[in-house]
């Protein structure tokens, strides 16, 4: 098993990892955890794989890692704006909670424009 | 030579349009404050233009546009293309953002008098971003580009949602945006594949290169999981209706005509573009049955909803339904599937006018009877009789009855079904018309009714004649000369199966 397989599959084990984490806990704040460490094991596979596509017989290829550092930007702006609405939920109901049902009041005459 | 790979003439429209709302984005966050409004409102317009050149463009080249980015063809380099649909979106996009500006001046309005606010500002700022995402998404030729004004779309329309700051939409956003970052890295994972595989992104490249074999189909398929998030489709729906539902009207009428449609652009691009030699009669069919589901199981929801934005926005979940049926009717190169094709792209259309209208008309409302609860709607059709008559319009195409886009969508899918002998598909558009009327009728039959009804504020012509412009074009998309449905096969591939 040469590094390249071994480094492919702890990122393909990551991704495993973060969307059972995704899907089983209720917490935002864990499931964007969960989402971060599905984002590594992306970011590692993308590395590993994309590697091989050096299409004009190069070592390395440049490319699939300028495409992996977007993905990262990508990723901390996804995870900065998910915190964001996170602290202003908690700032402005004083609880953090995704289930739909807390939040419709039994006779829901709240006007909406 | 690899066609559409060099810059061919009128391809520095295609930079253009994309530059244009970036600029705007730009120049707003410079300007600040009160200016926000002013750059926008001029923008539309040229952007409307813009997109009418770029359709003009391709109808007469008769063949796709593109433009390599720095001089530099791909693989090398990045490329713009514009074909038959992404010219005729642009267009869509351009009139429904303009529309959106026009309508939301009345509440994100920034005169002299009046102190600035940040929700203002940020609201103008986040429907350019909008509009950005749309126009690289429907002009990009690259996936990893394409991935970028994915989440550039999704960025901006995450925080309108929540633009009023309640908790409950602080929770709807935050449940799109969990659900949009899946799928964003399903689609990344499925993009490394490509490149592992092929070396390239370019989607012309791409469809040179790729067969059927075990990772092109492994990242096909994650791929379109990913869109599938993003789209809501069922029964990755469950984000959309408080989504949509809480937002500013003229914010909903964006997300839920043209972000929607965003994600399953994309979707087109990697089946009908890429992929459009698979043998893929399998996943056609069970993207097919997913939106069948999604039809039945959005329209039976929408009955039972005691909010006229959320009835509207469960709508939205089945109309999308109606969009994936375009895969079993139009893969493959048979004489039936241009059909096919023909119909989803009116669907795409129909909707997106028609259910801003809907929206829009839904947002004054709320406005004029401070609330919008359907049990309490009794006579309020003749308080406010130009709102009802565009939810009544609207309604119409929804359904599918003629004169409408909406009619002629569910007319072409019918015909395919039947041409094709897939009989099946023409089950869900039937049941699915008949639902909608009785969705459309839950609106209009107490409205139409005897009651009185206090208005908090009169009714705003102006915003009124904007919904009704929008709705009147989805009706005359069911007027669509056949030169149309040629325009929209310009640059597909395995178009050639057209009937002579």
């Amino acid at each position: 098993m040469t590094p390249a397989v071994l480094a492919a599959l702890v990122g393909a084990a990551l991704v495993g990892l973060g969307l059972y984490g995704l899907i089983v806990h209720p917490h935002p704040l864990r499931k964007l955890l969960a989402f971060n460490l599905v984002g590594s094991g992306a970011f590692l596979v993308f590395g590993m794989v994309a590697r091989r596509g050096a299409a004009a017989g190069l070592a390395f290829d440049p490319v699939p890692q300028a495409m992996v550092i977007t993905g990262i930007v990508v990723a901390f702006a996804a995870s900065a704006l998910a915190v964001a609405l996170v602290l202003r939920l908690f700032a402005t109901s004083g609880r953090v909670d995704l289930d739909p049902r807390v939040w419709t009041r039994p006779d829901d005459d709240s006007s909406t424009s | 030579m690899i066609d559409g790979a060099e810059t061919t003439q009128g391809g520095d429209l295609l930079v253009l349009a994309v530059l244009l709302p970036v600029a705007g984005i730009i120049f707003s966050f410079v300007l600040g404050g009160r200016y926000a409004e002013r750059v926008s409102i001029c923008l539309a317009p040229l952007g409307l233009v813009l997109a009418c050149a770029v359709a003009a463009a391709v109808a007469h080249a008769g063949k796709p546009l593109a433009y390599a980015i720095g001089g530099l063809p791909p693989p090398l380099g990045i490329a713009l293309r514009a074909d038959g649909i992404s010219a005729t979106m642009l267009v869509a996009v351009a009139i429904i953002v303009s529309a959106a500006f026009l309508y939301a001046r009345a509440k994100f309005d920034t005169p002299e008098r009046i102190k600035e606010t940040r929700s203002a500002l940020t609201f103008w700022i986040l429907l350019q971003a909008v509009w950005a995402g749309l126009t690289i998404i429907v002009l990009g030729g690259d996936l990893f580009s394409l991935y970028v004004a994915l989440e550039v779309m999704t960025f901006a329309a995450v925080p309108l949602v929540c633009i009023d700051g309640r908790p409950e939409t602080l929770v709807a956003a935050l449940r799109y945006l969990l659900f949009a970052l899946v799928g964003s890295i399903c689609y990344l994972l499925g993009v490394a594949l490509f490149y592992g595989s092929y070396g390239t992104l370019d989607i012309a490249l791409l469809a040179q290169k790729a067969g059927p074999n075990l990772v092109v189909w492994v990242a096909a398929s994650l791929m379109t999981a990913g869109l599938l998030a993003k789209t809501a489709l069922f029964p990755l729906h469950l984000w959309l209706p408080p989504a949509h539902a809480n937002a500013p009207a003229a914010a909903s009428a964006v997300l839920s005509g043209l972000v929607v449609k965003g994600s399953f652009f994309l979707t087109l691009r990697i089946w009908f573009f890429i992929l459009p030699t698979l043998p893929a009669v399998g996943p056609s069919t069970v993207l097919g049955l997913l939106g069948s589901a999604a039809i039945l199981v959005g329209s039976a929801l929408a009955l039972r909803q005691p909010r006229l934005k959320l009835l509207i926005a469960y709508s939205t979940v089945a109309q999308i339904g109606y969009l994936f049926l375009v895969f079993p009717l139009a893969t493959g190169a048979h004489v039936w599937s241009t059909i096919g094709w023909s119909a989803g792209v009116m669907q795409v259309l129909a909707h997106a006018f028609a259910k801003a209208a809907m929206f829009f008309s839904a947002g004054l409302l709320a406005e004029s009877l401070g609330h919008d609860q359907i049990g309490r709607l009794k006579g309020a059709a003749r308080a406010l009789p130009l709102t009802f008559v565009t939810l009544g319009l609207g309604g119409l195409s929804l359904m599918g009855l003629p004169p409408s886009g909406g009619f002629s969508a569910k007319w072409l899918m019918l015909r395919a079904s039947v041409a094709s002998g897939q009989w099946i598909w023409s089950a869900p558009v039937l049941v699915g018309g008949l639902l909608a009327a009785g969705y459309v009728y839950r609106i209009l039959t107490p409205a139409l009714g005897d009651g009185e009804i206090t208005l908090k504020s009169p009714p705003q012509r102006g915003r009124e004649v904007i919904a009704l412009a929008l709705v009147l074009i989805a009706l005359a998309l069911g007027f669509m000369p056949p030169g149309f449905f040629d325009f929209i096969e310009i640059g597909r591939p395995l178009a050639a199966g057209r009937p002579a």
